[in-house]
């Protein structure tokens, strides 16, 4: 298909969508949608409720009609939908067609969900992500609780996939970091899953020197997970008596940070006569970026000062002894 | 032999030099601590030296600030101001002293006084340390200190690295400094007499 063609089809696809939605849907069906999804107008018939923060009930006996608000979790953002992972998928490559039925019937409200492994495990498509091991890590993981899924962080309406190639790696913690703060910070939430006490993030962590520096440079499972090579981002997360609070973990040659945060980073990215030279495009961690150059210069200054005092008191001392 | 004295170091100076002293030793200890962290064999705590090097931080750059303001309001400025044409002879003059006339027991080419209490390589050394290197190492120590005040990259490195590393380097050079610095301090009539007027105040020589 030629550009043009491929342009005008989309504004005959944009048209045609007018049609099918909502007077106020048309400002929100943006040409990008339909340049990644071929189903943006049969999803329509879901996100025209799913997309809202409201949805219209109507009664055709007595024909009246209320607005209802949708319950927060149940609505899909379009922007983050099309620009997400899974921003190909119809609605019902996942949900059952039977959701087209309005009121939803409770059998298919009820309906077990598609989780990661069903699609991503032992396949050869996504070898490379060890998505077996992640799986396995989750087992062990404190949040292998009930109704505890890949889910709860990783919202498969939304999902990106920042840290693997980040170009902004401040964005990228931020997103991840916000992955966890979404219940760690939000105790509605979290109530949902757990019947702990309320945490709060910041008085756990303020034994942190600098504490905002360590939030914005790092993630949570820098230090909240038990690093493991063979998968690219950790799973196991961990008790919070065995996170790490050493602060020479990361502040040290030998830092931890090479084998979670920065394991991504590109070779071009590395920065060669540095001690853990990656980390300098976007930080400096004290204890662990060094340069063996200068440290060697700065020896060689160090010794010639020591021998030049300790050759001068020896002048001194031998010219007291003749006098 | 009788002795001159001459009181050359009031005592503001010599409560700003010991505090200066002290704090730049526990910064320096610390500093060491932080650039040779190891998970396994750090030789003081790494949170316990993070504590120690910021209050000792903070302790030196108020003191600094009493240093700058006590030169600008007392007469203790003009020592470090004073600049003379022929500095780079003089610079000379001195450093042939020190390497050949201090041992054939010649005369001190620039004697202490009351107009001069520094000689050239003295006043030129102090004044890099001074007002050169101390600004810098406060400056950068304090964006270490507040990293959200750094720019974020320069040239594509962090800003945040760029700052550590002027941090490092200028803890080294005035290090370096602190090693000359206390030598030469042996270098008056006999090797304790210049620590003993830091203690006293007064500058003492034999005629």
């Amino acid at each position: 298909m030629t550009i043009p063609t491929r342009v005008i089809s989309i504004l005959l696809l944009a048209a045609a969508s007018t049609l099918m939605a909502q007077p106020d849907d048309t400002i929100k069906l943006k040409p990008s949608y339909f340049e990644v999804n071929d189903f943006v107008n049969d999803n329509e018939a879901c996100l025209r409720c799913h997309g809202e923060m409201k949805f219209k009930i109507e009664d055709p006996g007595s024909e009246r009609s209320i607005h209802k608000r949708m319950y927060p979790d149940l609505i899909i953002d379009r922007e983050a939908y099309y620009t997400s992972v899974h921003k190909t998928f119809s609605c019902t490559d996942c949900h059952s067609y039977d959701f087209n039925t309005f009121p939803h019937n409770i059998e298919t409200r009820v309906e077990e969900q598609f989780l990661c492994m069903d699609c991503h495990g032992y396949d050869e498509t996504f070898a490379q992500y060890h998505f077996e091991d992640i799986e396995t890590e989750f087992q062990e993981s404190i949040h292998n609780i009930d109704e505890f899924t890949c889910w709860k962080c990783h919202d498969p309406h939304s999902y990106k996939v920042f840290m693997r190639n980040a170009d902004d790696l401040k964005e990228a913690i931020l997103y991840d970091n916000n992955m966890c703060l979404k219940c760690h910070a939000n105790f509605d939430r979290f109530t949902l899953l757990t019947d702990r006490e309320e945490i709060n993030v910041l008085d756990a962590h303020d034994w942190l020197p600098n504490q905002t520096a360590h939030i914005r440079s790092v993630r949570c499972i820098e230090c909240h997970t038990e690093i493991n090579d063979s998968i690219l981002i950790a799973h196991k997360i961990l008790p919070k008596t065995e996170a790490v609070q050493r602060c020479t973990e990361c502040h040290s040659s030998d830092s931890r940070l090479m084998h979670t945060l920065y394991k991504f980073q590109s070779r071009e990215g590395r920065r060669s006569g540095f001690v853990n030279g990656v980390m300098m495009n976007n930080t400096y961690v004290i204890g662990a970026n060094q340069v063996p150059l200068m440290d060697k210069f700065s020896f060689l200054i160090l010794g010639l000062t020591i021998l030049g005092i300790a050759f001068h008191t020896f002048l001194r001392i031998r010219k007291q002894k003749t006098d | 032999m009788a002795t001159h004295r001459i009181y050359l170091y009031p005592v503001w100076i010599r409560i700003w030099h010991v505090i200066n002293a002290l704090s730049f030793l526990l910064l320096l200890f610390t500093g060491i601590g932080f650039h040779y962290a190891s998970i396994d064999a750090g030789f003081i705590r790494f949170d316990v030296a993070v504590i120690i090097h910021n209050v000792s931080a903070i302790v030196l750059t108020f003191n600094y600030g009493l240093f700058v303001i006590g030169n600008l309001v007392s007469g203790n400025g003009k020592y470090y101001s004073s600049w003379k044409k022929d500095m780079g002879a003089n610079l000379w003059t001195q450093l042939q002293f020190y390497i050949g006339g201090i041992f054939k027991k010649e005369a001190h080419p620039f004697p202490i006084n009351k107009d001069r209490k520094f000689n050239p390589l003295q006043k030129i050394s102090y004044v890099a340390v001074m007002y050169i290197c101390m600004p810098l190492i406060i400056i950068s120590g304090l964006g270490l200190l507040f990293p959200e005040i750094i720019v974020y990259q320069v040239l594509g490195i962090s800003g945040l690295a760029l700052t550590g590393f002027l941090h490092q380097i200028m803890g080294f050079v005035l290090s370096i400094f602190l090693l000359i610095h206390l030598y030469t301090c042996t270098l008056g009539d006999k090797p304790l007499t210049l620590f003993k007027s830091m203690l006293n105040g007064y500058h003492e020589e034999h005629e």
